[in-house]
């Protein structure tokens, strides 16, 4: 197929950014997005141009890195699909492909297509986690938690933390991130000790990195390439809540 | 000089050496730990577990990834399982069972006294994953449930639907994450190491690129730990992602270890197309229930090459269900190395069946069949249609491997609950890695090696769900005590210093290093390179190698590494963000690396686990080893390239096991 690309450029000597327009004409409908990317970077290096940054590693939906707003959607048309795992038989020959990195002050763009998104570490730091040293726990199978339970902590735990959520939101809002994290630890019995504790240092953090606030719109559950519900938020918010009322 | 390979083994019975020796170690008393600094590189599995473990104990971390954040290091891409002995299932599971069957399983190339600690210790990983709030899958009842693996007969593998390895290391990242809170951990992301810095012999630190502004960075520390992956990527197309740090290692003088044992995961998805980057892992989990086969006759094969016949037009009597039939008693769960073979085998007899004729089919009919029966008996459903079972059944495998299917179908446009899967091995882990003794210490003094980047626990081939283990048990419970070996000599040293000539050398060497790549200016990217590597080595040193073919890969990785400082062209300059930069300096250890791989395979005449030399086979086509003259770890030192690497050896001992011929039939 014959494709017209048309991608963000930022840093060096593309300044504060401009778009791009690129054709190619061997694309194969078995290729990955990002292949057809590195087919891209193979050319431009070719004519001795600089490759388009853009931000990848397992290549196989999992660790998050591969960050890119593709035709208006956080990692392109498909429905909970990462950019490394869309392929390119979801477009057609002769389509134009624009291509933006992910947009929210938060996310400061670093070159091209690449974003900073330390600012998911932080509100990890300020308490996703479970305050157990190594060495401390029971035996694992001490505390029976019920099939479903486990379930649905999982399903919040599969969030990959690429902040789609945030691209997609018209707030630029965190709360999809965050509250998965608070709700598959709160769902759990080791992380339901310090959940309310853990829901109000998150959300502190949330706000000091200058994520929007949540105004209900779902854009964040639909682009999420995990699935990740919506639920998620209100659980996060009787925690907060209740916190708030005990503190 | 030869060096001697002291692999410090604490004497006593082999089930008490883990316990005796650790509670006669040194000891490091708090208020030293709050003095002495730590470097951790690595986020993985082994890094996550290491660094946060540290940190509790209340050494001063520097943690390093060159991602840009800790949770996203490869082990997040783990899927099947992790293994502990803890015989929940009350399947005759114990810790030397489990000991056994990875020496087994290792093709008795790995250390009793490693492989035992880690077979001990494998039962604490669970526990401590569980407290983490790491979501591990669960029986109605409530309790923890497992699965099987390659290569054994018990049922121990922990698992969290086809995403294991993610919620391993979210539970190691937050861990992580709570002691870079507290101020424990100091975390660098987005910084690359490129050299070791010794001083006096001690490794005291390390040389970083910051990789967003390019800048060169002296890290010091009284000793490093590295626990930076595998080295797979050698290959270019493998499941793993792209890192080498090992290798920076071995140029400052640790030692490279067996590294020609390298595992070839016999379920990937096959490859399509030149521009192909990646290699996707279909988890040893589907073997469960995945039935493995190819026609029986070649014009079947052909038919379904050219896209006449599909697996559906085959009828049961011309399918060959060949690890069934040619290992009966572990069937479809022979250990990788073997599955792997096999499916060779059935492609160079030309039964393959995708276009490139390199693929074999993976079938879940049987299973859905099987599943949609009892879940009708359970629910109470008399003279079931087929419709109905298959509908069913179909629910029971989504259930169980749906994540895996979807992504299946995402890379092939094929639905595998309908036809099977074609699937076809590749490089997926690597056993071998940087030599460490019993504390997981280099030869390097202060120098240790954790996770897939050590040689230590899988000997000539790696069972599956094992290296999660290994990775957590080397972090969280090995190196927090045996670390104290080395740094109870070290609390009246004072904080080292970066400014001393060895970081100003190592500095100035990275920097040479990285102008001389950026100033070639030649006319092929380094990705072309780096595929070009890949397709030798795989051809020459993969499934199956011989001296020959050996002896010419070699000259051609040689010129290959000539051609790369002539033509490779770099873009951009060493002093700004720079990704091509970033792979060309990794490409350039690959070749390094790529050619001692195959000095090791070369030098290794005897078939073993992954490692397979056509000319040392049985009559029956299995792997022969010599035991004789052979069982021992291969650790090759960093040469000139002239004389090319030199070999050390340690023999290896076995005092507790037979060594046996492996069999899996
Ligand atoms: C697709 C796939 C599926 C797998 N499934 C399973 C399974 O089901 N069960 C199982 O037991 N094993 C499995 N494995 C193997 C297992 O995942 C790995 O062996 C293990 O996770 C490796 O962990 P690690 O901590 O040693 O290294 P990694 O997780 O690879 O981490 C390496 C770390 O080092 C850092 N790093 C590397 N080089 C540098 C440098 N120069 N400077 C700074 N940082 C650096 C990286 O940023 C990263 O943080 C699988 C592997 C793959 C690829
Ligand atoms: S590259 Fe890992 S999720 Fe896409």
């Amino acid at each position: 197929m014959k494709l017209t690309l048309k991608i963000w450029r930022e840093g060096g000597e593309f300044g504060s950014g401009k778009f791009e327009t690129h054709q190619l004409d061997n694309v194969t409908e078995h290729m990955s997005f990002l292949e057809m990317l590195d087919v891209l970077n193979e050319d431009l290096v070719q004519q001795k141009k600089t490759p388009v940054a853009f931000e990848h590693d397992c290549r196989e939906g999992i660790c998050g890195t591969c960050s890119m707003v593709i035709d208006g959607h956080p990692h392109g048309p498909q429905a909970k699909t990462t950019t490394c795992q869309l392929h390119m038989r979801k477009f057609k020959d002769g389509d134009t492909i624009t291509i933006e990195p992910f947009r929210a002050s938060a996310f400061p763009v670093i070159k091209d297509l690449v974003v900073d998104r330390s600012s998911f570490d932080r509100i990890i730091q300020a308490g996703g986690f479970v305050s157990i040293n190594t060495g401390q726990a029971q035996d694992a199978n001490a505390i029976p938690i019920e099939k479903d339970t486990a379930s649905a902590a999982f399903d919040a735990a599969t969030c990959i933390g690429c902040g789609a959520c945030v691209a997609a939101c018209p707030n630029a809002s965190a709360m999809l991130f965050t509250s998965a994290k608070v709700s598959h630890l709160a769902m759990l019995p080791q992380g339901q000790v310090e959940a309310k504790k853990r829901a109000q240092n998150m959300v502190a953090q949330m706000d000091k990195e200058g994520f929007g606030m949540c105004s209900n719109i779902g854009l964040c559950e639909a682009e999420c390439p995990k699935g990740i519900s919506v639920e998620n938020i209100a659980r996060m918010n009787a925690e907060y809540l209740s916190g708030a009322f005990s503190s | 000089m030869s060096i001697k390979l002291n692999s410090n083994i604490p004497s006593g019975p082999l089930a008490d050496k883990w316990t005796q020796y650790r509670s006669t170690m040194n000891l490091v008393a708090p208020n030293n730990k709050r003095r002495i600094e730590v470097i951790v590189v690595g986020t993985g599995l082994a890094g996550a577990s290491a660094a946060s473990t540290l940190g509790e104990l209340g050494y001063n971390v520097k943690c390093f990834t060159f991602h840009d954040s800790p949770r996203r290091a490869h082990s997040i891409a783990a899927q099947g399982g992790i293994n502990a002995a803890k015989n929940y299932q009350n399947d005759g599971d114990s810790v030397y069972r489990l000991f056994y069957d990875t020496i087994k399983g290792g093709d008795y190339r790995s250390r009793e006294s490693n492989v035992y600690r880690l077979a001990e210790v494998s039962r604490n990983i669970i526990d401590q994953a569980v407290a983490q709030g790491v979501p591990f899958a669960r029986e109605y009842g409530g309790l923890l449930a497992n699965r099987s693996f390659g290569g054994v007969q018990v049922s121990r593998t922990f698992y969290a639907r086809g995403q294991t390895g993610q919620q391993l290391l979210i539970g190691a990242y937050q861990s992580l994450s709570r002691q870079i809170s507290l101020g424990n951990v100091q975390m660098y992301n987005r910084h690359e190491m490129l050299d070791l810095v010794k001083v006096d012999g001690k490794a005291r630190g390390i040389i970083t690129r910051n990789l967003l502004t390019g800048e060169i960075e002296r890290h010091a520390a009284h000793c490093v730990v590295l626990a930076t992956g595998g080295y797979g990527n050698v290959y270019y197309l493998s499941t793993n992602a792209m890192q080498s740090a090992a290798w920076r290692a071995v140029r400052r003088g640790a030692l490279m270890a067996n590294p020609c044992y390298c595992q070839i995961h016999p379920t990937c998805i096959p490859v399509s197309g030149d521009y192909q980057s990646k290699l996707t892992l279909m988890s040893e989990s589907l073997r469960n229930d995945g039935r493995v086969w190819v026609p029986a006759k070649q014009e079947d094969a052909k038919a379904i090459r050219e896209g006449k016949k599909t697996a559906l037009d085959i009828p049961e009597g011309d399918r060959d269900y060949y690890l069934e039939r040619r290992y009966p008693a572990f069937g479809n769960l022979v250990p990788r190395d073997v599955a792997s073979r096999a499916a060779k085998v059935a492609c160079d007899e030309g039964l393959g069946v995708a276009p490139t004729g390199l693929a074999v089919f993976l079938d879940f009919a049987a299973a859905i069949e099987r599943y949609g029966k009892s879940e009708a008996i359970s629910s109470g459903i008399k003279n079931p249609s087929k419709e109905k079972i298959t509908e069913l059944g179909t629910a029971v495998v989504e259930a169980k491997y749906g994540n895996l299917f979807e992504m299946y179908e995402k890379i092939t446009g094929e639905n595998p609950y309908k036809t099977p899967m074609k699937i076809y091995p590749a490089i997926h882990y690597t056993m071998g890695g940087l030599w460490v003794d019993y504390n997981l210490e280099t030869n390097v003094p202060g120098l240790f090696a954790l996770g897939e980047a050590n040689f230590s626990d899988h000997g000539a081939n790696r069972l599956g769900a094992s290296a999660l283990m290994q990775g957590l048990a080397d972090g969280y419970f090995v190196i927090p005590y045996t670390i104290g070996q080395f740094l109870s000599g070290e609390i009246r040293t004072p904080n080292i210093d970066p400014n001393s000539p060895e970081f100003a050398e190592a500095e100035n060497a990275v920097k040479e290093r990285l102008n001389k790549l950026v100033s070639v200016k030649g006319d092929q990217s380094v990705e072309s390179f780096h595929r070009r590597l890949g397709k030798i080595m795989w051809d020459y040193c993969g499934m199956s190698r011989n001296a020959d073919g050996l002896k010419s890969a070699l000259k051609m990785v040689r010129e290959l590494r000539e051609e790369y400082y002539k033509d490779v062209f770099v873009p951009g300059t060493a002093d700004e963000f720079n990704p091509e930069l970033e792979k060309a300096t990794r490409v350039a250890d690959f070749m390094e690396l790529g050619e001692t791989m195959i000095m090791d395979a070369l030098n290794r005449n005897e078939s073993c686990g992954g490692h397979f030399r056509e000319e040392y086979q049985t009559e029956g086509g299995e792997a022969k080893r010599d035991d004789e003259n052979y069982a021992y770890v291969a650790a090759w030192e960093y040469n000139s390239w002239e004389e090319g690497p030199i070999m050390h050896k340690e023999e290896l001992v076995f005092e507790n096991v037979e060594l046996k011929t492996r069999s899996y039939k």
